[in-house]
């Protein structure tokens, strides 16, 4: 154990906290906002992201790139990054929509009560892995270095490198666009209500259908946008990479207090935080075992996260 | 006509909660539905809003048959509710949850200012507390905002359930002279009751319910006098 690195590498680590903690909260929020309108765990949603992630490789195998190229210039890679991310968003969002229909909407439709949804949505994660699993050859596939990852500016001990930057901004800005449609628009005054008190909303004509559908294209759309800028920084995948990233994204939206998306942020940030500081002093593999044990401690001692009451209320 | 329902029968599973039904509701008119805890007066009126489903009988609002109307689109065709409980979003401010009343409307942001003056005319109180969540207002604010919010979809027959439930006796008294109120607005109203003496009073025609079976109706004057009813619901038996 090395608790002086905390020390030196503060910034650093604090940096790439951070960062995880965006792609984190990207994820956490898609089993947040599903949660709190179906009082559902959607553990489909981690292979959402899983399937983001394909079609990125997919774009960039079809734009011809073969993983040997030199990076390229800001501008070329602004235009090939957004059109990554919007083919991920669409394909990450109508896959949860459809999710939605195969897997729960006819159990929801029967009445069934909430253990066969988690059977239904445990056994379309199943599925998913396996699917891809023999889609892709069970590989490890490498997705091409589009950015130049040399640092930008040092702030104290951290290197700020232009990935990173993307993923802040981007991540942000989408967080920021998520607040204005659950605020602001009607769907999302929906989503609201339907969380809130699903019974009380149908009498002031709020479509629960339509609401539980939008809120998985939202939720959809930000696991691809989240497996968009996993790429960029990690630059591989595999079919089980929603694994890990799932149990993550999950303890986090666990520990801000499930179905409260500034619960899921703070979550996601803080398990970000955690993750890197703790594998700083315990050394990488233990990373995935503090999850765990974080995951485990919340559940035990404090079911509704952090956050607990206060947020509770102020919940979606 | 404003709602007429015939022979309803609404079942949970194997047990019947409403047993072949009829009453009406004419169009200017507070009817009252005074029944015991568990009588199934949440019942009926959960089903005239389509959250639950008739096993038989009919329900014509309008003279239209409005059972084939998914229950969210009931709101805009005139019938809105007040549910047991109040049904107030907890983390929506009072403004919020009163917009809530307006999410079926198309035309809602040019009808918004017009209604909210309204209702806080009907409401002072709910104006003062426009941006404190719902969650934390007292029983007797909820229940304002409950109203409040069922008025803001503008409905031509505003359904009331147990609005005194749990109030204090002042907030009590308060409630059902807005009902009046509402009443001299030109919205009809179902109100269904425990509270026997106030809803009686208050009401134009009432209906008895005894588990799932109309047991006896008249003017809501004549049967606030009628001594099986004094006995039974107002605990002043002759
Ligand atoms: N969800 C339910 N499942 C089974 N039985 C129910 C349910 N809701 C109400 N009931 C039963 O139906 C009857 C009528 O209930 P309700 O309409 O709530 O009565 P009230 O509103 O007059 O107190 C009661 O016997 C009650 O136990
Ligand atoms: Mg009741």
């Amino acid at each position: 154990m090395d608790f002086s690195i905390v020390v030196s590498e503060f910034a650093s680590l604090f940096l790439d906290g951070i960062v995880v903690g965006a792609i984190y909260a990207l994820v956490a929020l898609g089993y947040t906002l599903v949660y709190g309108v179906l009082r559902l765990i959607n553990f489909a949603h981690s292979e959402i992201f899983m399937l983001g992630t394909f079609a990125c490789l997919g774009v960039t195998m079809l734009l011809g790139y073969t993983g040997y190229e030199e990076p390229i210039g800001i501008g070329l890679f602004l235009v090939t990054f957004i059109l990554i991310t919007v083919v991920a968003a669409v394909a990450s969002g109508s896959a949860a929509m459809l999710l939605e229909v195969v897997a729960y909407r006819r159990l929801r439709r029967k009445g069934a009560n909430r253990l066969s949804s988690l059977i239904s949505a445990i056994g379309a994660s199943f599925f998913l892995v396996e699917l891809f699993r023999l889609l892709t050859d069970s590989k490890d596939w490498d997705f091409p270095r589009l950015l130049d990852k040399n640092s930008l500016f040092e702030v104290s001990s951290a290197y700020v490198t232009a990935d990173k930057l993307v993923v802040l901004i981007g991540a942000f800005g989408l967080m920021f666009a998520l607040d204005r449609i659950i605020q602001g628009t009607r769907l999302g005054r929906g989503i609201r209500a339907v969380s809130q008190d699903e019974k009380t909303a149908v009498l002031m004509g709020v479509d629960v259908d339509k609401v539980i559908a939008f809120t998985f294209l939202i939720g959809g759309v930000l696991a691809g946008v989240a497996s968009a800028f996993y790429m960029l920084f990690y630059e591989a995948t595999k079919f089980n990479v929603g694994f890990l990233l799932g149990i993550s994204a999950f303890t986090a939206a666990v520990l801000g207090g499930i179905g409260n998306i500034r619960g899921a942020l703070a979550g996601s940030f803080a398990l970000g935080l955690i993750q890197q500081f703790s594998s700083a002093i315990l050394g990488y593999n233990w990373r995935d075992v503090v999850t765990f044990l974080i995951l485990v401690l919340v559940l035990l001692f404090k079911p509704t996260g952090l956050f607990g009451e206060a947020i509770q209320r102020a919940r979606v | 006509m404003l709602l007429e329902v015939k022979d309803l029968k609404v079942s949970y599973g194997k047990i019947e909660a409403i047993k072949g039904i009829s009453l009406n509701v004419n169009k200017g008119e507070i009817v009252t539905l005074v029944g015991a805890n568990g009588a199934g007066k949440t019942t009926l009126l959960k089903t005239i809003s389509g959250i639950l489903k008739p096993s038989a009988g009919v329900i014509n609002f309008e003279g239209k048959d409005i059972q084939s109307i998914a229950p969210h689109n009931r709101v805009l065709e005139g019938v809105c509710q007040a549910p047991e409980g109040r049904g107030i979003f907890p983390g929506m401010t009072v403004l919020e949850n009163l917009e809530m009343g307006k999410y079926a409307r198309p035309n809602w942001k040019n009808e918004l200012a017009e209604d909210l003056d309204r209702i806080y005319i009907l409401f002072p109180r709910l104006k003062e507390r426009q941006s404190q969540f719902g969650g934390t207002l007292s029983g007797g604010e909820q229940q304002m905002l409950s109203i409040g919010r069922a008025l803001m979809s503008r409905p031509r027959l505003l359904l009331l359930d147990e609005p005194s439930m749990g109030l204090a006796p002042m907030f009590i008294q308060q409630i059902f002279s807005i009902i009046r109120e509402i009443q001299t607005q030109g919205v009809s109203i179902l109100l269904v009751e425990q509270n026997a003496a106030q809803a009686l009073s208050c009401a134009n025609r009432a209906y008895i319910l005894e588990t799932g079976n109309i047991v006896k109706e008249g003017a809501g004057k004549d049967l606030l006098n009628d001594d099986a009813i004094k006995k039974a619901y107002l605990g002043t038996g002759a």
